[in-house]
């Protein structure tokens, strides 16, 4: 039987450690309701775009010289994999679900005989691929010593991508993430950036638009930047994503911990109950024995 | 005067959406004036300022850095790739991002056309934005 000292050590180690995670839990719930709003705030931008797109895209498409963010560049043979995972870990299965997603990606794309070159962005998701993948992995992007992430880091990962397309160093692309469908619930989903997917064009004729400069030209411009949002999106996901988990992690630890402690309490307190019967039957014998 | 709905929005918020009588917009060829019932068009913006009137008066003006905008008879969807407020440009910070661009610029001498097409492009928009911060 472990002696009382041990016992009350043990009780103020856990009760110390719940006080660690009930303020990790308030935290993260206090970023995740900043996350959300952010998210929240780049919406309209991305309906806008996609409604644009959606009108744009479909007569440029059959075209022979259409760009090649829009249609690919033709081939299927190598894949690029961008996978976002959070920067920092003690969120419960958000990165490694993720990480496994990619991960079933990689060898099934592997075992249909294409390359596969994968790009990560957050700290977590390197690390987790690298035990397998690391011949794989081209760039490690990482925001960790960003506060918040603005739309310029997206635009900046947009970027690096068009340069590897223009290079002609991979066919198709797929965004890999955790997918922000409430506080408790992210999925790790697939999503394919280039060629760009079109959004159906609504059925009210986007065909009459004019368009200054010319069509081509106009979805020059808007290719990249809709990249950039469809990453910018992610990447808010991501984050909210992240301190939802975190959230939810912490909050099962303050109550494990809540739990433990009572279980060491009342050992504690029948050990304690146990040394005194024991003491008084020692006095009384010894009494009865004069 | 007819109105029609007028909304800015960047990729970081909805900065603007209400009802307005005119809107002049930095079309990539030319300052464009918008009034309702506008035939439907695309087109892109170059850095420049967009002035807002009701009333006659101008109400609003907020510079934005290049983007798209998508005019309808009864709306206008400006898609912006930054907007700010003229009131909240800072002289500095434009001066600061003109020298930048110009230094991308040069950097990019040897590149592709379209780099320097898009170079040159930052430039563009760095100077209407020290402009628009001196007129300020």
């Amino acid at each position: 039987m472990p002696s009382l000292k041990s016992l009350r050590l043990r009780i103020n180690s856990v009760k110390s450690t719940r006080k660690i995670t009930q303020a990790m839990k308030m935290v993260a719930a206090a970023k995740l309701r900043r996350a959300q709003s952010q998210a929240e705030a780049a919406r309209p931008y991305a309906e806008r775009m996609e409604r644009m797109l959606a009108s744009l895209g479909a007569s440029v498409a059959g075209a022979p010289d259409a760009p090649k963010l829009l249609v690919g560049t033709g081939a299927d043979k190598v894949h690029l994999l961008v996978v976002v995972t959070a920067e920092r870990g003690l969120c419960g299965g958000f990165n490694t679900n993720v990480g496994r997603f990619a991960r079933a990606q990689v060898r099934a794309l592997e075992a249909e005989g294409k390359t596969v070159k994968i790009i990560t962005v957050g700290r977590k998701g390197a690390v987790f691929l690298k035990r397998d993948f690391a011949s794989r992995i081209v760039t490690e992007i990482s925001f960790a010593n960003k506060k918040r992430i603005g739309f310029e880091d997206a635009a900046e990962v947009s970027a690096k991508i068009s340069d590897m397309l223009d290079n002609g160093e991979f066919d198709v692309c797929t965004l890999i993430y955790n997918r922000f469908r409430n506080v408790i619930s992210q999925t790790p989903v697939g999503q394919q950036l280039i060629p760009t997917p079109l959004p159906e064009a609504s059925s009210e004729g986007g065909a009459l638009y004019e368009f200054e400069p010319t069509e081509e030209e106009i979805l020059a411009r808007l290719l990249p930047q809709n990249l950039a949002i469809q990453l910018y999106r992610a990447l808010l996901d991501n984050a909210a994503g992240f301190y939802g988990s975190q959230m939810t992690a912490m909050d099962n630890a303050t109550r494990n911990a809540g739990e433990m402690i009572n279980k060491l309490t009342l050992n504690y307190n029948r050990t304690r109950q146990a040394n005194i019967t024991r003491e008084l039957i020692e006095i009384i014998s010894g009494a009865e024995a004069l | 005067m007819a109105s029609f709905q007028l909304e800015l929005v960047s990729p970081e918020k909805l900065l603007l959406s209400r009802a307005v009588e005119m809107a002049v917009i930095p079309a990539a060829e030319g300052e464009m004036g918008v009034l309702a019932g506008h035939a439907p068009m695309i087109v892109a913006l170059r850095g420049g300022v967009i002035s807002v009137r009701e009333g006659g008066q101008v109400t609003e003006q907020l510079f934005v850095a290049g983007g798209f905008a998508e005019v309808a008879p009864d709306r206008v969807t400006i898609l912006a790739d930054e907007a700010t407020p003229l009131a909240s440009l800072s002289k500095s910070e434009a001066q600061q991002r003109l020298a930048e661009a110009e230094a991308a610029l040069s950097a990019a001498a040897n590149e592709t056309p379209e780099k320097r097409e898009a170079a040159m492009a930052r430039v563009l928009s760095a100077r209407a934005m020290v402009e628009a911060a001196l007129a300020a």
